[in-house]
């Protein structure tokens, strides 16, 4: 790469470009090695069953038939290596791709609303990068989106800084240079474990080995090792081998949701830019690099799951316009990974540019006494449907059930009042400043600070129970994040008095008055 | 003090509508009634059971072809003012929707063939949000028409990319 080609002064265009090259530029030709690496895998499974089970035919097909996909990847890949050409001309981002389907796109650059860098393993070691931008259409055709597979990532990062300064031209914010807002603090690392993923991915785990297994006509009950411990404690009672089962369960659990977040967290760092944009990277194994422009910053989520909560821990969400569809936005909003909640919201206050985040508020309004007994009948409800299959059968079958039926619903009866309690006590809302506030949940609760200016309409929902009790549950919409924020079970005329005083004058003229009957 | 409520918007969808609606519902809650009914007389000894299914099944169907297009007629109800879309639909679950003309991005008609059977139509106003659109669903053809110009004009006038 070379290193003229920085922005703007060897070429009036300012365009980073390959030498000798008028203008366009190719991908990486690292990018044949990635390609040809991704080959090995399947070519060395199907060596390593041949060399196991000796030629046995079905296995052959099998495993043929996936080397042969593979190989079709890679030269769908290879193509696409060697057709695609790109620049940047003027203010837009020219792409040309294809043989037989060939394509050209080209985009101004004031319309990318996202920049993100994401290197899959196979990249990095190569020291390539892909480099994604959104454009902030609605469709969701993930063909449309704009992505240079495999480019170095000096290159990227040079494109990436190039496309930034170019949009909207010099629109700073007063910051000289890059500030780091967070970083990787490896004592974070103790709420890994609080997620529910690792058992979940213990058994998926296992599942999935048993089925590689099974496909390569080993079966994984006849293994040596597994008929040995089979043996050794084949006589122990049935209470002890489940306590064992259950304990290797969660501590593989925990190993597993370490490693994750080790994964996706590793060489965290978020930092706002010069230019009014925010930076998060992070990632172990792939490393992604999400840009989140300050101007499409609705807000943020403080969310914090049950067990995190426990633990003084939380997440912090940006809610932001421009993150793609809500699959993408999932994984893309995150600011921090589960942190003390203190930092959580000191980063959300930096964020922001507030002086303390507005998600810490005291005295948020709290919902009405009919909201909690709202929760309870849910609670109990589910509590009931859980009851009546075991008590169903048991009338039926063994009288067995029955007694589990009822003791079911004497421990589940406390715990469905705690957790209907939290619930409700998690339920407020409340303006600061110019911030729509909104907090609810009790398995994961999260409270929102969505700007007042973003909230683009109102949606009010009653059920019948609600219109019954005189409550709404009222969302306000958004162009950012999960596109509605509610807040539920609201007495009607407190509900549609903080919608008016958070927006005023949109509501206003379909609210009427009525004397108090 | 005074209590606030929601009014009511203004225009009501047509009467046609609930004609609509009962066709509408009678195509998913009429097949297994009828299935039941169809192997009632075509299998003699399983006749008690079929019956029964047939009546089960067939009570709550006519009760919700019944109840709910009557019911849905009298809450749905639109409205637009220079500054608002503004409607209300459901029968159960009641939802009012709100969203200022400056933040419209597209206004789509959409006639089904039932729809178009009972001269009627259906309007879909988008925003920038995933879930802000507000349906007007049953209103005439040519009111829908004459609401669609008026978004439109209206939402031309207002500059920004409405988010």
């Amino acid at each position: 790469m070379s290193h003229d080609s920085t922005t703007g002064t060897a070429h009036p265009a300012g365009t980073v470009r390959a030498p000798g090259d008028p203008g366009w530029t190719k991908l990486s030709p690292r990018l044949l090695l990635v390609n040809l690496s991704m080959l090995a895998g399947p070519l060395a499974l199907f060596a390593l069953t041949v060399a196991l089970t000796g030629a046995n035919l079905q296995a052959l097909i099998s495993l043929g038939s996936l080397v042969i996909t593979f190989l079709v990847i890679t030269g769908i890949s290879t193509m696409r290596l060697l057709t695609t050409r790109f620049r940047v001309a003027g203010d837009r981002l020219e792409l040309r791709s294809g043989l037989l389907f060939r394509s050209r796109r080209s985009v101004p650059v004031d319309r990318i609303r996202s920049i993100d860098l994401d290197a899959k393993p196979m990249h990095r070691l190569f020291g390539l990068t892909s480099l994604q931008i959104g454009t902030g259409e609605q469709s969701s055709s993930s063909g449309r989106k704009l992505s240079l597979d495999g480019i170095t990532q000096q290159h990227a990062r040079e494109l990436r800084r190039l496309l930034l300064d170019r949009r909207g031209g010099a629109r700073t914010t007063g910051h000289g240079e890059d500030l780091t807002i967070a970083e990787m603090d490896w004592a974070w690392l103790r709420y890994a474990p609080l997620t529910v993923w690792g058992v979940g991915s213990v058994f998926i785990g296992v599942g999935t080995a048993y089925r590689i297994l099974h496909e390569m006509k080993v079966d994984p009950l006849e293994l040596g090792i597994v008929k040995s411990i089979e043996e050794s404690f084949g006589s122990v009672p049935l209470w002890f081998g489940i306590l064992v089962a259950v304990a290797l369960t969660a501590v593989a659990g925990v190993a597993v949701s370490v490693a994750t977040f080790v994964d996706a967290w590793a060489k965290y760092r978020l930092e706002r830019e010069q230019d009014g944009v925010f930076r998060v990277r992070r990632g172990l194994v792939i490393s992604r690099s999400v840009t989140i422009e300050e101007r499409r910053l609705r807000g943020v989520e403080v969310t914090e799951p049950m067990l995190l909560r426990w633990a003084g821990g939380a997440r912090l969400n940006a809610i932001a316009s421009g993150l793609g569809n809500s699959e993408e936005n999932r994984s893309r909003r995150s600011l921090t990974p589960p942190v003390p909640r203190a930092e959580a919201l000191r980063v959300a206050s930096d964020v922001l540019a507030e002086e303390q985040s507005p998600t810490e508020f005291a005295d948020l309004v709290p919902h009405p006494r009919v909201a909690r007994r709202r929760r309870v009948n849910r609670g109990l409800l589910v509590l009931a449907a859980i009851v009546a299959v075991p008590l169903g059968l048991g009338l039926w079958l063994t009288p067995v059930l029955v007694h589990i039926a009822w003791i079911t619903a004497l421990v589940g009866l406390p715990v469905v009042v705690a957790l209907a309690h939290d619930a409700y006590r998690a339920l407020g809302h409340g303006l600061r400043d110019r911030y729509l506030v909104v907090r609810a949940g009790t398995f994961a609760r999260r409270t929102a600070a969505l700007q007042r200016d973003g909230v683009i309409g109102w949606n009010i929902t009653r059920s019948y129970f609600q219109r019954r009790k005189g409550l709404l549950t009222i969302g306000a919409t958004t162009a950012a994040g999960d596109g509605v924020y509610k807040i539920r079970d609201v007495p009607v005329g407190a509900g549609l008095a903080f919608a008016e005083e958070a927006v005023p004058k949109l509501l206003a003229p379909f609210i009427e008055r009525v004397p108090p009957a | 003090m005074d209590d606030v409520r929601l009014r009511p918007p203004r225009n009501r969808v047509e009467r046609r509508a609930i004609g609509w609606w009962t066709l509408q519902s009678s195509m998913f809650a009429l097949p297994l009634p009828l299935v039941f009914g169809v192997l009632y007389l075509c299998i003699p000894p399983a006749r008690p059971f079929f019956g029964w299914a047939f009546l089960i099944s067939l009570v709550p169907s006519l009760a919700y072809m019944a109840v709910m297009p009557v019911w849905r007629y009298r809450v749905h109800c639109w409205e637009t003012t220079d500054e608002a879309v503004y409607a209300a639909s459901g029968w159960l679950w009641q939802r009012w929707r709100v969203v200022p003309l400056s933040r419209i991005q597209t206004v789509d008609t959409l006639r089904g063939p039932l729809q178009q059977l009972f001269d009627l139509s259906g309007i879909t106003v988008t925003t920038a949000s995933s879930s802000g659109a507000v349906k007007i669903k049953g209103i005439d053809h040519r009111t829908a028409q004459e609401v669609v110009e008026h978004l439109t004009t209206s939402t031309q006038a207002t500059p920004g990319d409405a988010t």
